[in-house]
């Protein structure tokens, strides 16, 4: 309970104490140390969930579905940290943002922080709502933080499509809890995941499948599924190269996490009935057609940040059609998956954003030579390319492989559009990535200061998990498998 | 269904809804901006209304403070907020032409009933009225969706998006006698930092673009050239 305190109240405090803070020096030194403890809070909180199963209490509860998301929330918001420092400050002399809005960045970083870290805790149905919609409020101020008319266009775009989206799922929220007011002894306790998942059987199955199409069309907006994608690219490619980071490593996941988790108790209530794989199929048709369209969508970018962002919709596309899927194998995957797109999409975005200030401009066209002119940079860009995309010996080819295997057992004909997929969005980041990293520089293109420890940290973390993946990880990700499907993998 | 088989009450709770609903069509076509706001007022005063009075049939005592919370809140301080900001944009006067107004309300038309046709199979837990006031609580939310969709002026979006809000709290009062009292003041705090923003971003919209007609916010397309 102690390190649970530790991981959600230390956000809370360093979000206020950073936006009242006036020297901006200390203040990216600050959020670091805040997301380094909170870091620590997790990691002790996932030492007792590895000891007593789960951590419950004041309404949360933690298990190890959520707990390794957890861990990984924390640690990608420490690493962005680490880059976003002298990132932003290199922003702030260029002109670009004012000392106002730097504290509002901290303040704002901080606060998602905590709305992602309370999403993913709570066993609260309602508080997971008001969460990810504060996640949106957290985020839509420094999605147009540079207040060019481009950046307020996509920010505005982002909180009206979100906001929508959240809408619905508020409402399919209510219709969860209605139908839970006639199953469960203490009403109170209608919206607590727990006690429902227990009575999950008893839940009116009609008005649990009308909740789920509006839970899932809410929740998918913000996980970026086509057709409610709209505001995504946008999003990430106008606002600050770490909020790009933290969007797609962070946010996306949540947004899945919550769809999986209610999912759960739909197939549930929905088991007896003539269609008990209705969300299931659901969730496969969206994430298809999300998987497939983005990678088409890769091949006509001319913005670097909007590429890498219809990148993430696909790979979340293929996260939402393995839950979909089922069972242990599939599951196992897309949990794997959701681990590593993270660290590698993360660790990507930090590239780029080094690689846009060395060519001063994200339009994929004048970014050239990026290898010549700094070779950190380039290698790691083409690295974390060749990692996304889904080459050995990197981790995402092992969790894609994984899915892919799961597909051919249950769903032979998918495999098969799944491949071609996969090689369209190969094909669609490569055209764009080999002249950017080869190439002859333009002239006056200098190398900046960047620190590239983060990306390499990432790097590396993907590497080993696509070599060897270490005990105790498998038998964490089979646990949280158990809990998903019921089904051991190991 | 007959009305008959209902209660006093419920048909009380019933004509309130069916008011905030009728309320949700005069938002969707009025053009004028500071008498929509107050529309959107008396709508949120009609949800206030729904909560008090299921909280005084059933004795809930926490309805009490959420009827008080939900007439703060919808029916003062977000209405003066929009009011006060118009004021400030110089909007007082503005009001918007739309295209097509009779489509628009016949597109209204088929979202209510598209909303009883949905929850149509809720027949089953043989509940009349929560599956009509379901209907009509859908049925707002999707018309604050339409508005949102077919209304270019930022703030007129805005007030979409609220009586959109509205729904959702009539579903809830009404279908389920209120969410936990921690949910509600999640969602209460929520709207209301939606508000700030979207005040903030009335400024920003204003500055970047020099209107709040947010369909000259078209920068940002898939062809885009580069800058």
């Amino acid at each position: 309970m102690t390190s649970l305190s530790l991981t959600l109240l230390t956000p809370l405090i360093g979000g206020l104490v950073l936006i009242l803070m006036r020297s901006p020096g200390p203040a990216g030194w600050l959020n670091l140390g805040v997301s380094a403890l909170t870091l620590a809070g997790s990691l002790g909180l996932a030492w007792s969930v590895w000891h007593l199963g789960s951590v419950a209490g004041m309404g949360f509860r933690v298990d190890a579905f959520n707990v390794y998301l957890v861990v990984l929330t924390a640690f990608v918001g420490l690493t962005t940290g680490i880059f976003s420092r002298p990132y932003m400050r290199h922003v702030q002399a260029s002109g670009r943002i004012s000392a106002w809005s730097l504290r509002v960045y901290h303040g704002m970083y901080q606060a998602f922080m905590l709305t992602m870290l309370v999403a993913l805790t709570t066993d609260n149905l309602g508080v997971l709502w008001v969460a990810v919609e504060g996640a949106t409020l957290a985020t839509v101020l420094l999605v147009s933080l540079y207040r060019t008319p481009e950046a307020v266009e996509a920010a505005w775009k982002y909180f009206i499509l979100c906001g929508v989206g959240i809408a619905l799922a508020l409402f399919g929220t209510v219709l969860t809890y209605f139908a839970a007011q006639h199953v469960m002894a203490d009403p109170g306790t209608g919206l607590t995941w727990s006690a429902l998942y227990e009575r999950s059987h008893d839940l009116d199955p009609t008005v649990m499948r009308i909740a789920f199409v509006f839970l899932l069309v809410g929740y998918g907006t913000k996980v970026g599924l086509v057709p409610m994608h709209q505001w995504l690219p946008d999003a990430h490619s106008e606002g600050p190269t770490p909020m790009s980071a933290v969007l797609s490593g962070l946010l996306l996941n949540v947004a899945l996490y919550a769809v999986v988790r209610l999912k759960m108790l739909v197939d549930g209530s929905l088991a007896e009935t003539a269609t008990p794989h209705l969300a299931g199929a659901l969730l496969m048709g969206f994430g298809l057609v999300s998987f497939l369209v983005a990678g088409l969508f890769l091949h006509r970018q001319r913005d670097i940040k909007r590429m890498f962002s219809y990148s993430s919709i696909e790979h979340m596309g293929l996260m939402t059609f393995a839950f979909g899927l089922g069972g242990p194998l599939a599951t196992f995957g897309a949990l794997l998956h959701m681990l590593v797109h993270s660290l590698t999409k993360s660790a990507i975005f930090i590239t780029v954003g080094h690689a846009t200030h060395v060519a001063g401009t994200q339009s994929i066209d004048r970014i050239r030579g990026l290898i010549r002119t700094q070779p950190a940079i380039g290698w790691s860009l083409l690295f974390g390319v060749v990692a996304i995309a889904g080459f050995p010996p990197f981790g995402v080819f092992t969790s894609e492989f994984l899915l892919l295997t799961a597909t051919m057992q249950s769903q032979p004909w998918f495999t098969v559009v799944l491949l071609s997929g996969l090689a369209v969005a190969f094909a669609g980041l490569f055209r764009h990535l080999h002249p950017m990293v080869y190439g002859a520089a333009p002239e006056g293109q200098r190398p900046v200061e960047a620190n590239m420890l983060p990306v390499y940290f990432h790097l590396g973390l993907v590497l080993w998990l696509g070599l060897a993946i270490p005990d105790v990880l498998s038998a964490w990700l089979d646990r949280a498998t158990q809990l998903i499907t019921g089904g051991h993998l190991l | 269904m007959s009305l008959t088989v209902l209660t006093l009450l419920q048909q009380f709770v019933l004509l309130l809804a069916a008011l905030a609903l009728f309320l949700s069509f005069v938002l969707l076509s009025q053009t004028r901006l500071i008498a929509a706001i107050r529309v959107f007022a008396w709508q949120g005063a009609l949800v206030a209304a729904v909560t008090l009075t299921v909280a005084l049939a059933g004795h809930a005592h926490h309805l009490y403070f959420s009827a008080a919370l939900t007439l703060g809140l919808k029916a003062m301080l977000i209405p003066a907020m929009l009011h006060r900001m118009t004021r400030r944009l110089g909007l007082e006067r503005q009001s918007e032409t739309l295209s097509r107004p009779a489509l628009v309300i016949m597109a209204a038309v088929v979202l209510v009933i598209f909303s009883y046709w949905v929850v149509e199979p809720m027949v089953a837990n043989g509940l009349a009225f929560t599956r009509n006031i379901i209907a009509v609580s859908l049925a707002v939310v999707l018309i604050g969706l339409l508005m949102m969709v077919f209304r270019q002026q930022a703030v007129a979006q805005v007030l979409g998006f609220m009586s959109m809000e509205n729904g959702l709290f009539l579903a809830a009062v009404s279908a389920t006698a209120g969410m936990p009292l921690v949910v509600e003041l999640g969602v209460a705090f929520d709207v209301l930092v939606a508000m700030v923003l979207f005040g903030v971003f009335f400024f920003q919209i204003r500055e970047s673009i020099d209107s709040l007609d947010v369909d000259r916010l078209n920068r940002l397309t898939e062809t885009e050239e580069t800058r």
